[in-house]
């Protein structure tokens, strides 16, 4: 499609594409890499959770105009893949980080909440449970 | 030059999942092996898509976006499994 209509841009867009692909191959490794390499575990959960997701995107933002090629126009699939991606990546990242805090933080150590209940990652039985009380109709702890 | 370029890309994210397959044996706590695994699915989408372009089939996209959602789902419920002790309460 490009070919035919812009024959002048079809190599600068094919340098582009390549450029992509080669960008997003050296950003996936810098990730892995720093998985591997850096000294802390939270400083560890920085490189794959951005160096890694922005090497995915590249990757699909390439693919997804490298078929402009093929005369299909833009495929919407990437485009919905790496939506999906930039919308998850920081949530299990969050959740990650959460483990560490439970794992390795001295519940002593934190100030008080200000409020009845304890720090939100820390609490056992966040969920109020159902019990049966004296009487046998289940309550709200 | 775009043939060229997918192979480098293709051969950089096969590099990185050597590197967290490395990472998954000599993680010193839980919670690297999770990000280890999550950093694995993320470059395993990768290569399935340039994959993909390689061979010019759409039927990759499919299987990528399945592979995305089930790499978040495990990871957040190896994380609500550390944290809770249960997946769904």
């Amino acid at each position: 499609m490009i070919e035919q209509q812009y024959p002048m841009m079809a190599p600068v867009f094919e340098a582009l594409i390549a450029l992509l692909l080669v960008g997003g191959g050296i950003f996936g490794i810098i990730g892995s890499y720093g998985l591997l390499k850096l000294r802390e575990p939270m400083q560890r959960l920085h490189a794959p959770t951005k160096a890694s997701t922005i090497g995915v995107g590249t990757a699909l933002v390439a693919s997804a105009f490298g078929v402009l090629f093929e005369g299909h126009g833009i495929s919407w699939h990437e485009v919905l893949v790496a939506a999906f991606m930039l919308l998850t990546a920081p949530i299990s990242a969050l959740f990650m980080a959460k483990v560490h805090l439970y794992q390795t933080i001295d519940p002593s150590s934190l100030p008080p909440t200000g409020v009845s209940r304890a720090w939100a990652t820390l609490e056992r039985d966040a969920e109020p449970a159902l019990e049966d009380d004296a009487s046998g109709n289940l309550t709200i702890r | 030059m775009i043939a060229t370029a997918l192979d480098i890309a293709l051969g950089c994210f096969a590099f990185a999942i050597l590197l967290n397959l490395m990472h998954l044996f000599r993680a010193p706590t839980v919670v690297d092996r999770i990000i280890a695994l999550d950093t694995m699915v993320v470059n395993g989408i990768a290569i399935l898509v340039l994959y993909g372009v390689t061979v010019a089939s759409t039927l990759n996209f499919e299987v990528a976006i399945l592979m995305a959602m089930t790499g978040f789902l495990s990871t957040v419920a190896f994380c609500k499994f550390l944290l809770r002790g249960s997946i769904i309460e």
